[in-house]
């Protein structure tokens, strides 16, 4: 087949959690890439955070504009809708991917272009919108530099802030070197691993397709309601370029982004650039409120995105997840993605979010989703940065008790005995301290060895790294009874 | 403070059955600082193995244990961040799970009422000297159950620094994870270990003799690798430092 942009990687073949995460663990050279950037980053959030005093206010601020917006959805569609389209917007509604899709393929096809530049945009991944234009004709390329990197890789983000964190510069001169001139212009020769001149050679290889393209498509931060302004920050300018030179402009955005007035957005900017980047302001905040004759795109559409978010509102104790303003500061403090990278997460959303929201906005029809809310220790590190005050861990034990009535709806499993009988043996004391007989037992037949390796199922994943040490011949129950005997309770 | 409070010890099913010398330290630190404890013999489990493992209609029998079990007290104390994290954060969930009002009721009162050790001594009590002596290097661990659930702050490690002998060094990335997580560490086991060596390979460099913290999950996680890699590094739990004397070392 006759591709025009690199073909990339697939979410397909990624296995379930546990086992992806194994094969992950072994790249030593991804694991110390990952560890370098997010100890980088997690150290400014920490700085930038302390340096405003009402910063936990701000926090409950947030996530209080945001719980709002969620019971009033749709008062705050209608709104912005009717206020985009006063000022020369046309908006779109889609319910899920395909609809999406097709609407940005349907504009592109009305406007006779063969090729769009995009903005670096979560949406877009979610619907897999690229592959969806290749298949129509359509280059969509990608013009952050991370997403470049991924794009001429033939690889896939892991990360939402930067998607290629898994890669260091000598591999992205690589990437350079061998693939810009397959698509545009090539990386200029010979070139090194130096930080600017991997960006010159991303300048060059991008200038060509901003000059060139006659349409733009982006997702957006934020909407707000009530002057139907679009709002999306960035780092590098190139989504500026995007924003201002081609014809046209489609910003696909989830209908859960809209903020009610400017105000409220005001609350947002001093959370997000801090909690993500670790800056202060993020370097480019580009605001538009519909057409203005003479000055940038003169055809802007707004797609509204369903795909999936009316399912998650629907659900009181999962809801919360719809905060999110995608800054990834829960991706960069956890321990369990630091290690992992976010491709065995199995979706362009990775870490804690990923956890929570990919097993809410897909359902829980496939085991690979079903291992999600489980790939977390609990630590609830992520709770605490989040600057919308997401409760992680309460979301991640709600979606396990979903998985697991998923899991046992139609046949018990070998999990549910366990838990069964521990529920048994929690159920009352007397219970316990019959088992408390075996253990003690046990106690006895090893006479205070600890246990090494051992083939016996379950244990062995822990004995494979850890002694433990052989029960006791006395538990604390009897030790109190043989020190109280007779006397008072 | 009373003038010697009645403490009701909920000595959790894991240390009860695998470390009493755990509860049986927190009874003689609590004796010694004037406290009367019971030990209602009624009391298993807060239940979190099963609620963090997605059965909840398992889970909810210990709840209703848990309330009646500690009904007659007005401290409740335990010796792990982790489960009085759950027994506060989890039990009027899973009561409200079950539909049964009463019993979010009781569990939340029942919850109001429960301190982790060291925040019982701290601020019931008003101590932070009780009277410890531990002439060893140490290095405390952080569980990320008793600072981000049960919210401990930094109350262990003041109790810690009142300790006579003790020589108490910061273990480095102190609050990162140790990569227990109850199941996970079953379901995920690669990248728990991943974790759990990591944090062993932190707690070597500080040269400590021990390694403290006030839940003994994580001390079984750390302190298995730590003794399968013959570091030498010994586990210890908060409450069998803080009973430890100079009588004791003698
Ligand atoms: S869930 Fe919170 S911390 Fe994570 S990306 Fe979204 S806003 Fe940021």
């Amino acid at each position: 087949m006759n591709r025009r942009t690199p073909e990339p990687g697939s979410w397909l073949g990624i296995p379930e959690f546990p086992r992806a995460a194994k094969a992950s663990l072994q790249d030593a050279e991804q694991r110390k890439n990952l560890t370098h950037a997010t100890t980088t980053i997690r150290a400014k959030r920490v700085v930038r955070a302390s340096e405003v005093p009402e910063w936990e206010e701000l926090r409950t601020a947030a996530a209080q504009i945001k719980d709002r917006v969620a019971r009033h959805l749709e008062q705050y569609l209608l709104q912005a809708e009717e206020a985009m389209t006063a000022a020369g917007v046309t908006v779109h509604w889609a319910r899920d991917a395909a609809d999406a899709n097709r609407i940005v393929a349907d504009i592109a096809k009305a406007k006779g272009v063969d090729e769009v530049v995009k903005i670096k945009s979560m949406v877009t991944q979610e619907i897999d919108l690229n592959e969806y234009l290749e298949a129509e004709g359509i280059a969509a390329w990608e013009t952050d530099l991370a997403e470049l990197i991924v794009q001429l890789g033939h690889d896939l983000p892991s990360h939402i802030l930067v998607p290629a964190i898994h890669r260091n510069r000598s591999e992205v001169r690589e990437i350079f070197k061998e693939e810009m001139g397959r698509y545009g212009r090539p990386a200029p020769e010979p070139i090194s691993d130096e930080p600017s001149e991997l960006a010159e050679a991303a300048r060059l290889h991008l200038r060509e397709k901003f000059l060139r393209s006659k349409m733009a498509v982006s997702g957006g931060n934020f909407i707000v309601a009530d002057t139907g302004t679009l709002v999306i920050v960035e780092s590098e300018g190139n989504g500026r370029m995007c924003l201002t030179l081609p014809e046209t402009l489609v910003s696909v955005v989830g209908i859960e982004k809209v903020l009610p007035t400017l105000e409220d957005l005001e609350v947002f900017l001093k959370l997000l650039p801090r909690s993500s980047t670790g800056e202060r302001m993020n370097p480019y905040t580009s605001m538009w409120t519909g057409v203005t004759p003479g000055d940038g795109p003169q055809d802007l559409h707004v797609v509204l995105l369903d795909n999936g978010r009316t399912n998650v509102l629907a659900d009181p104790d999962g809801r919360a997840a719809l905060r999110c303003i995608r800054c990834s500061a829960c991706l960069n403090i956890c321990p369990v993605y630091e290690r992992v990278g976010g491709h065995a997460y199995g979706s362009p959303y990775p870490g804690p979010i990923g956890a929570i929201l990919g097993p809410q906005l897909r359902g829980m029809g496939d085991a690979n989703t079903r291992a999600l809310p489980f790939a977390s220790t609990l630590c609830g590190a992520c709770n605490d940065v989040c600057p919308v005050r997401i409760p992680f861990t309460d979301i991640l034990v709600h979606l396990r008790h979903k998985a697991v009535e998923h899991k046992t709806a139609k046949h018990p499993t070998g999990e549910q005995l366990l838990m069964k009988g521990a529920g048994w043996v929690m159920k009352d004391g007397r219970n316990l301290a019959s088992v408390q007989l075996g253990t003690r037992f046990a106690g006895r037949v090893l006479r205070g060895k600890s246990l090494g390796p051992m083939p016996i199922p379950l244990a062995s994943r822990w004995l494979q790294a850890r002694d433990v040490e052989a029960p006791p011949t006395q538990t604390f129950r009897q030790w109190w009874k043989d020190e109280h005997e007779g006397g008072a309770k | 403070m009373n003038a010697s409070p009645h403490v009701a010890l909920f000595a959790t099913c894991i240390t009860d059955t695998m470390k009493p010398s755990v509860p049986i330290a927190t009874v003689k630190l609590l004796e010694r600082l004037g406290c009367r404890v019971s030990y209602p013999e009624r009391q298993t489990c807060c239940g979190q193995i099963m609620t963090n493992t997605g059965y909840w209609d398992e889970a909810v029998p210990t709840v209703r244990n848990y309330v009646r079990s500690f009904e007659d007290y007005d401290y409740i104390v335990a010796p792990s961040g982790s489960c009085v994290g759950s027994v506060r954060e989890q039990h009027p969930m899973l009561a409200r799970h079950a539909g049964d009002a009463g019993l979010e009721r009781d569990a939340t009162a029942a919850a109001s009422r429960t301190y982790e050790l060291s925040e019982f001594l701290v601020d019931v009590l008003g101590v932070t000297d009780v009277g410890a002596y531990f002439p060893h290097r140490v290095t405390y661990h952080p569980p990320c159950h008793s600072v981000r659930i049960a919210k401990v702050g930094d109350r262990p490690l003041r109790l810690l620094r009142e300790v006579r002998g003790i020589d108490l060094i910061d273990l480095p990335k102190a609050e990162e994870c140790c990569g227990f997580g109850g199941t996970f560490s079953v379901k995920n086991p690669d990248v728990s270990i991943a974790m759990a060596s990591d944090k062993a390979r932190h707690v070597r460099t500080t040269g400590a003799e021990y390694l403290v913290a006030g839940d003994h999950a994580c001390l079984m996680n750390i302190g298995g690798v730590l003794h399968r890699g013959r570091s030498g590094v010994k586990t210890i739990h908060l409450a069998e430092i803080l009973a430890a004397t100079e009588e004791d070392a003698r």
